[in-house]
């Protein structure tokens, strides 16, 4: 059986769902950025398997772009869990609810 | 010199006086972070702020000028059409200009107050601002992205930069996680436009779109959903607003003013771009969704402000129910439309700053329940009269810019035969009033109990205070100039 582009469409949305429920269902701080990195690593996979697909070079340059985003996001994301986690440790996301109403 | 050649490689060609905003706003944040690590001690509120200051006014001018080049020679876009430079980017660079200078003044006393430092605080606002230039101006959508990037990842820091308050570490991560996984979102919207069109340029998209007859739509339908969700997101939108009340709480109030304004602004040019300008062809499929995305914001955004107690919670759920209106506005799908939201979003901005301004000099950040500002109306007459006029302008009453905005917006939605979209508006209009008159009437009415609400006032907030005061009350009696200033801003998409 070939492997075609769409079976990289479909792995890429799945890292890009898996990425998305875990961040909303995972209660560790760490292991929420990391479903954020899932997700955007979907989307890269998605841009390169376009890219392949439309013979274009556009959809890769892309992904370069993504990957500094991604890591100027979890530099800041890192640093605030930190943040977090030297005042109170062991925090999870349920105890950040000292703001509701 | 003979690489370039060798790959083949033809650079596009920049006009450098079009980028010029942003790249003073930037040099401006490495200018005061340059100095302010040589200096050898802790360096002055007041430097920083001047710097602000100076480099959002000398960007403006520039943007004066660069708008009667457009008004002259017709919109372009530069670097292979990735930046468009129409009425509309240079619209949303003089109102993100006016922001971060009022965000600059009104920070200025709070900073100190406060004990966070100037430099950083300064150099995050203004790198944020030329995200926020950058997002409005760009005609490819990758270059939107990394300007929305470089506004949300500003703001993440600055709102954690407060940080002896576990609430302002609490609300940027909050912000944060939400923030990354809209952005994701948006991005993979991003991607299936690629994928349906073959480019991320906005300008191609539209001429592909327009020439195009799609045999399947799934692709290009999935691309608009994701990217409407992400943009939701950004502006707060029901169903997609929960983080905002939890996140306006913690956030140092003047950056709970800057997020309420820009990120909102930035979020609508994105929106508008993509969706009016790009999506054009199609938009009997993204106009209906707007329209529900509208109504449950407007709902929402009134219904859930009269059970707040704490005033930063009821003016963020306030400022829900704005983008609802600036949607109703949006799926309208029309030139009217579009400049009824552009006219909207000037005039909330300049009322939100002004609002958050006030909310700002009542005193320490932990929380503001709606007794603190009972009897300011007699111990602080001018204050207690300044923020009225501001939330009556919020509520839309008349001789305020409010009502001039609202009722463009309705007549928009009339004149598009969405009568029961403006009948909503026109409802929840009214029950949002209530909410503002309640704080009103804390204020007059309620009786303080025994020392009364000291605000911390400082000139800087003053001069904002009564600018914006002036500024909504002004338009409110003659809105014609800014009427037709949002009517030229209309986004053209134009090869470059």
């Amino acid at each position: 059986m070939e492997i075609t582009t769409g079976w990289y469409l479909v792995l890429g949305a799945l890292l890009f769902v898996i990425g998305g429920t875990g961040l909303l269902i995972r209660r560790n701080p760490l292991v929420m950025l990391m479903c954020v990195e899932l997700m955007l690593n979907g989307v890269n996979l998605t841009f390169v398997a376009f890219a392949q697909r439309l013979n274009d070079i556009g959809g890769q340059t892309v992904v370069f772009f993504v990957l500094v985003v991604a890591a100027a996001e979890v530099v800041v994301g890192l640093g605030l869990v930190v943040a977090i986690l030297r005042r109170q440790p062991g925090t999870t996301a349920d105890d950040l609810s000292a703001l509701k109403g | 010199m003979f690489a370039p050649q060798l790959l083949g490689f033809v650079s596009p060609s920049i006009n450098w006086w079009a980028l010029l905003p942003q790249m003073i706003l930037l040099g401006a944040a490495l200018l005061i972070l340059l100095l302010s690590s040589l200096a050898p001690r802790r360096s002055s509120t007041t430097f920083a702020t001047v710097t602000t200051l100076s480099a959002a006014i000398t960007a403006y001018f520039v943007s004066i000028g660069l708008w009667y080049d457009v008004e002259r020679e017709g919109a372009s876009s530069s670097i292979a059409s990735a930046f468009g430079v129409d009425g509309f980017s240079i619209f949303f660079t003089m109102l993100i200009l006016i922001a971060l200078a009022i965000t600059a003044l009104l920070s200025h006393h709070y900073l100190d107050r406060e004990g966070i430092d100037p430099p950083e605080f300064h150099a995050l606002l203004l790198c944020s601002a030329a995200g926020a230039i950058v997002m409005a101006a760009a005609n490819d959508l990758v270059v939107m992205f990394l300007g929305l990037e470089a506004l949300s990842i500003a703001i993440y820091v600055m709102i954690a930069m407060h940080s002896r308050r576990s609430e302002a570490r609490e609300s940027a991560v909050k912000y944060f996680v939400l923030g990354a996984f809209s952005s994701a979102f948006l991005l993979y919207g991003i991607a299936l436009t690629y994928g349906a069109t073959g480019s991320t340029n906005l300008v191609h998209v539209r001429e592909y779109l327009d020439a195009v007859v799609f045999r399947d739509q799934h692709m290009l339908m999935a691309a608009m959903g994701l990217l409407l969700v992400g943009l939701s997101f950004k502006v707060a939108a029901a169903p997609f607003h929960f983080w905002a009340p939890d996140v306006y709480q913690g956030a140092p109030s003047p950056v709970t003013g800057w997020m309420a304004s820009i990120a909102k602004a930035a979020g609508f040019a994105a929106l508008l771009r993509i969706f009016f300008a790009a999506f054009a062809s199609h938009d009997s499929d993204w106009s209906p969704v707007v329209a529900v995305l509208a109504f449950v914001t407007l709902v929402v955004g009134a219904v859930m402000a009269i059970l707040q107690t704490d005033v930063k919670r009821m003016l963020a759920f306030s400022s829900i129910s704005h983008a609802g209106y600036v949607l109703v506005a949006v799926q309208s799908a029309s030139n009217d439309g579009t400049a009824a939201a552009l006219f909207y979003l000037f005039t909330y901005t300049l009322m939100v700053l002004g609002t958050f301004a006030v909310v700002g000099a009542m005193g320490s950040d932990d929380d503001h329940p709606l007794t603190r500002y009972a009897g300011l109306g007699r111990s602080k007459p001018l204050i207690a009269l300044s923020l009225t006029a501001l939330l009556l302008a919020q509520a839309g009453v008349p001789t305020t810019s409010g009502f001039i905005a609202k009722f463009q917006v309705i007549s928009a939605a009339v004149s598009n035969q969405s009568y029961f979209l403006a009948g909503a508006a026109m409802v929840t209009a009214v029950i949002g009033a209530f909410m503002y008159l309640r704080i009103i009437m804390t204020m007059y009415v309620v009786d303080d109990d025994e020392s009364g609400p000291s605000p911390v006032w400082h000139w800087t907030t003053s001069t904002v205070v009564l600018g914006t005061v002036i500024f909504t009350m002004v338009l409110g009696l003659v809105p014609q100039f800014l009427i037709e200033f949002a009517e030229q801003a209309v986004p053209i998409l134009i090869r470059g």
